[in-house]
């Protein structure tokens, strides 16, 4: 994190500049030039807004009498013993106010926006639960809210672009590329770099340039947080095993990152088969950061697949990008016919849809079960419900296309 | 290595003809790949100074649609960095056109800097520019394009403070690239309010030996012809010229236009 000195064979000495942002070789400010100025004032804001007492209280009451935290860590009894191995239980993100862990995140960024005084807000969304989380995050706050989403993703899922609209957001429809979250992103990006004066950019994963990785984990790591003061009331110990999903990995690192230095914790991330980045990806720059990127070998992004819209993403979060090359977490990818199968187990066995991003942790997180042992703690984080699937679930049963089945 | 002269030579010889240099953007595989060639000669026989040859990537964050288009279309057409650098080969046959390279970092990255640095000062490129590389992750590639004697032009736009501008003009050679308005690429009619006060605060910051360009929006004579009496030493036009090309414009009509486009760059006085 300190300046890399300039190379000796410099003719010229160049100014010395800060170097932080980045995790290891990951991370940075990829980013046109109009942004840094921007970029080094949100750092800055965060920095110092975030530390203030007010800020933390207002956060605080926000989540728990709006959002519905603590969210409850739920022993999944049926489960464990359909798995027959390490005790499995649930963080209920999927019960946050939304349907989804966005909301910690998008409620952290919109007070943050607030208190800089910039009542414009954009973003970018996948599944659209990101998209909510902020049109809710906006209105209790009474900000604007621009959303921007691939045509893509508005098609399969609607209910959420529905949400948003409703309220009271503006949806911005992408038509680009392959008209999904990578997309939603190039588009949001060109918005804040045509509006950047006045334009809050509430980011929805620990993605993008230096400082929204450390920003998106400052606000999502109450899920690990309460996760450890949980078990540790409940069962005195730390779990040996956590498993979440990875689109950008903002539940997964907000569910880890508590644990990096309990090193007996392990991690275990789950990417879609169709676009796992950090299982099947090299390094590369993308949307600010340097990161493993789903590629070939001219350095364009490759278009990815996954029935969870979530995940449907060529990069990963920067950090999670060091976890791997440090061996700190393990990386497994799942298709979307498993991602299904897990989907139907924990509707079954536990009465909860989960969101098709977190039915891949459902399903990796069992098939890991089976091979610990009883007295072994697993936690797997729900990162949201399922409604917004419904229809994609039912279609899917009924006529797999050859994608589906990647 | 020493700094590509051909560049600085070419800044020389219009500044001593009382002009701006005219500088101008294509994508490499516009409109089709076998007329790029064509289509660059149009280009130099309108009076073209400087050209910025495209090279296409996935996802180009600081472009508007116009450029967007480019891109796709020639991804399409299987264009990379080494078909680029194949045109620059070509063209250096017959032409000593100083020829900045326009990609973002990721392909160069995938290369290698030092291998991608490598390749374009053995195909005779001038100086490459890269519009998501602020100087903060630019060190290595300043290194790289040093030894490799490429220009290497960074932005500075109206956000850019004071103290900013004068470290970046520590990274820059060839000439510093200003950001005349807020927004992505894409023409427009008139000259955005930002462009005159950022070329005035600019101006005295920047040392002798770097020249000072101007873009972003550019697409009329009477907004070259504004910019060139605030004083900058070149202007560049992108997308009024993709624009055009695009619609099927001939090569004799994009000549016709750069000629249009070079007279504002010596305005009477
Ligand atoms: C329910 C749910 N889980 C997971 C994700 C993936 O995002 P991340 O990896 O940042 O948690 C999303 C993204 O929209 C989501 O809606």
């Amino acid at each position: 994190m300190v300046a890399k000195a300039p190379s000796k064979q410099s003719t010229t000495k160049l100014s010395e500049l800060p170097h932080e942002g980045h995790f290891g070789e990951f991370g940075g400010q990829f980013v046109p030039e109009i942004l840094i100025p921007a970029l080094k004032e949100l750092e800055r804001a965060h920095k110092e807004i975030t530390a203030r007492f007010d800020f933390q209280s207002e956060l605080k009451a926000l989540r728990a009498d709006y959002g519905g935290r603590p969210t409850p860590l739920y022993f999944a009894k049926r489960l464990t013993e359909h798995a027959g191995g390490a005790r499995i239980f649930l963080k209920r993100e999927d019960v946050v106010h939304g349907g989804a862990h966005t909301l910690n995140n998008a409620l952290g960024q919109a007070l943050l926006a607030r208190a800089m005084g910039k009542r414009r807000v954009i973003a970018e969304t996948g599944a659209g639960q990101h998209g909510v989380a902020v049109a809710m995050a906006c209105a209790v706050l009474g900000l604007n809210a621009e959303i921007y989403m691939g045509a893509r993703d508005i098609e399969r899922q609607a209910l959420n672009a529905q949400r948003m609209k409703v309220l009271g957001a503006v949806v911005h429809a992408v038509t680009s590329g392959s008209q999904t979250l990578k997309d939603a992103i190039n588009e949001a990006l060109r918005d804040w770099v045509t509006n950047v004066p006045t334009t809050y950019y509430l980011m929805g994963s620990v993605i993008g340039p230096h400082p929204y990785p450390m920003i998106v984990r400052d606000f999502q790591r109450v899920i690990g947080d309460e996760i450890k003061g949980q078990l540790l009331r409940r069962e005195q110990r730390l779990p040996d095993l956590l498993v979440a999903c990875v689109g950008g990995g903002s539940n997964a690192i907000g569910t880890f990152y508590p644990f990096v230095s309990d090193e007996k914790v392990q991690f275990l991330g789950v990417e879609a088969a169709g676009a796992a980045s950090l299982s099947r990806g090299s390094i590369g720059v993308l949307h600010g950061a340097k990161t493993f990127v789903l590629q070939d070998e001219h350095g364009h992004i490759a278009e990815t697949h996954s029935i969870a819209a979530g995940l449907d993403y060529a990069a990963v979060g920067p950090e999670h990008a060091l976890y791997k090359k440090l061996g700190r977490g393990e990386y497994v990818p799942v298709s979307d016919a498993e991602a299904l199968e897990g989907f139907r187990l924990l509707a079954r066995l536990e009465g909860i849809l989960p969101a098709l991003e977190a039915a891949h942790a459902v399903y990796a997180g069992v098939q890991r079960a089976k091979r610990m042992k009883r007295d072994q703690i697993m936690v797997i984080t729900l990162s949201g419900r399922g409604d917004k699937d419904l229809e994609t679930v039912v279609r899917y049963d009924t006529q797999p296309t050859p994608e589906q089945t990647l | 290595m020493i700094l590509s002269q051909r560049l600085n030579k070419r800044f020389e010889e219009v500044r001593r003809r009382g002009e701006a240099a005219l500088i101008g953007y294509i994508m490499t595989g516009e409109p089709q790949l076998p007329r790029t060639l064509e289509y660059i000669k149009a280009l130099e026989a309108g009076g073209l100074d400087v050209l910025e040859l495209g090279v296409p990537f996935t996802d180009p964050i600081a472009d508007g649609p116009t450029l967007q288009a480019a891109h796709a279309r020639a991804l399409r057409q299987g264009v990379t960095v080494h078909t680029a650098l194949q045109f620059v080969r070509e063209l250096r046959k017959s032409s000593e056109l100083p020829i900045l390279l326009m990609t973002y970092y990721n392909p160069i990255y995938r290369l290698g800097e030092e291998s991608f640095a490598r390749r374009c000062s053995e195909a005779s490129v001038d100086g490459v520019i890269i519009p998501d590389l602020p100087i903060e992750e630019a060190t290595s590639w300043v290194n790289q394009a040093r030894k490799y004697g490429l220009a290497r032009v960074f932005f500075a736009t109206p956000e850019t403070d004071t103290e900013r501008v004068k470290k970046i003009c520590e990274y820059a050679s060839g000439f510093l690239y200003l950001v005349s308005r807020y927004g992505t690429t894409g023409a427009h009619e008139t000259l955005a309010p930002t462009a005159i006060p950022l070329i005035e605060r600019v101006r005295p910051l920047v040392p002798q030996d770097l020249r000072l360009a101007v873009g972003f929006g550019f697409s009329t004579r009477a907004q070259i012809e504004m910019v060139v009496r605030a004083g900058v030493d070149g202007v560049i036009v992108g997308s009024a010229l993709a624009a055009r090309i695009a619609e099927g414009a001939s090569p004799e009509t994009i000549t016709d236009y750069v000629r249009e486009l070079k007279a504002g760059t010596r305005p009477l006085p």
